[in-house]
């Protein structure tokens, strides 16, 4: 008899068999989150950058609008259009956008309806307060210019 | 007789768990809502026609843009970077009577912003960043808070009494007015 014993064999593997519950786990967790964009944007989309950011809170009372130049330039020409949904709108529709997506709010939150404008860095203020005068007569007041965290030097 | 128990093989289970998940993780987009609010004022047809505040020159910090965007600020050309007008802009608005040419007092200092139609949207996004880090920074220093942490309070609609009390006597007076049709 050997005075020193041979090391027993310890397996070394990882259990396995909890993976799949792992793997379900991060699953419903990325199927909850994942919201499917319901419209493909037609505009270009380069944000300008700003530091005194503020986070839109109640993600039910905003709603989008992008300006920019077309991705298509060959089909809408180089101008900046104004893309709602999934169309291209003048300013003069706006009033009746607006009108209806406040519809789709309850009514005791219809004023407080949040305009996020999604508006490449290129486009022209032009055409913008052009939206901003139409928003104004259409009572959506309160508007977010989205942009991008830029540290402060 | 024993029943035969139908088995589903479970071994490819995770791979199609991991298939979903790989969906998913690609689809997902996160969602980063963040930019400059701004209040509107109300529509032109709701102000009276005839309507004429005058304000004396010594309330308004005026920054103007043309369409090259080259900034003019209290009438002279500006070239500065943007933390030194946000600082000029502080003092502006803090003044509290004690410079003659500068404003009054909080209340009645108005910082008025005018673009050309071919201004821009970033180089107004920068401007009025700067506008508003001015009034923000304010704010948080009432509170005794970093301009960051204070942006948080503010977005938090259960903090409404650190907000208001941070912002008393101090309103955000950014006018923004119609751009000018000059282009140069």
């Amino acid at each position: 008899m050997s005075k020193f014993k041979k090391k027993a064999n310890v397996k070394q593997e990882i259990p396995t068999s909890s993976m799949p519950d792992v793997v379900f786990m991060l699953l419903f967790f990325f199927m909850v989150t994942t919201v499917m964009r319901d419209s493909s944007i037609m505009v270009k989309q380069k944000m300008p950058q700003a530091t005194q950011l503020r986070k839109l809170m109640r993600k039910s009372l905003v709603t989008y609008l992008y300006i920019g130049e077309p991705s298509k330039t060959e089909q809408y020409g180089k101008e900046p259009k104004i893309q709602v949904n999934d169309v291209f709108i003048e300013p003069k529709d706006i009033i009746q956008w607006v009108n209806v997506e406040k519809a789709k709010l309850n009514e005791f939150e219809r004023d407080q309806i949040t305009i996020s404008m999604k508006v490449d860095s290129d486009a022209k203020r032009g055409i913008i307060s052009d939206v901003e005068t139409e928003l104004r007569r259409a009572n959506a007041r309160i508007i977010n210019y989205s942009s991008v965290n830029k540290k402060e030097i | 007789m024993p029943r035969a128990t139908p088995d589903i093989p479970n071994a490819s289970m995770a791979d199609i768990a991991f298939l979903l998940l790989t969906f998913f993780l690609v689809t997902t987009t996160v969602a980063n809502d963040k930019g400059l609010t701004l209040q509107l004022p109300p529509p032109p047809e709701a102000l009276p026609q005839d309507l004429e505040i005058k304000i004396p020159e010594r309330n308004l910090f005026k920054i103007q843009i043309n369409s090259f965007d080259a900034l003019l600020v209290e009438g002279d050309p500006y070239t500065g970077s943007m933390r030194e007008l946000t600082d000029m802009i502080k003092m502006f608005i803090q003044n509290n009577g004690l410079d003659p040419e500068s404003s009054e007092s909080p209340i009645k200092a108005i910082v008025s912003f005018k673009t050309d139609r071919g201004t821009t949207h970033k180089k107004f996004v920068e401007v009025l960043d700067a506008a508003q880090r001015a009034y923000y920074e304010i704010y948080a220093s009432n509170l005794g808070v970093t301009a960051d942490k204070w942006r948080d309070i503010a977005s938090d609609p259960d903090r409404r009494v650190e907000y208001n009390k941070s912002r008393e006597g101090y309103p955000m007076n950014i006018s923004i007015a119609e751009p000018t049709k000059v282009g140069g």
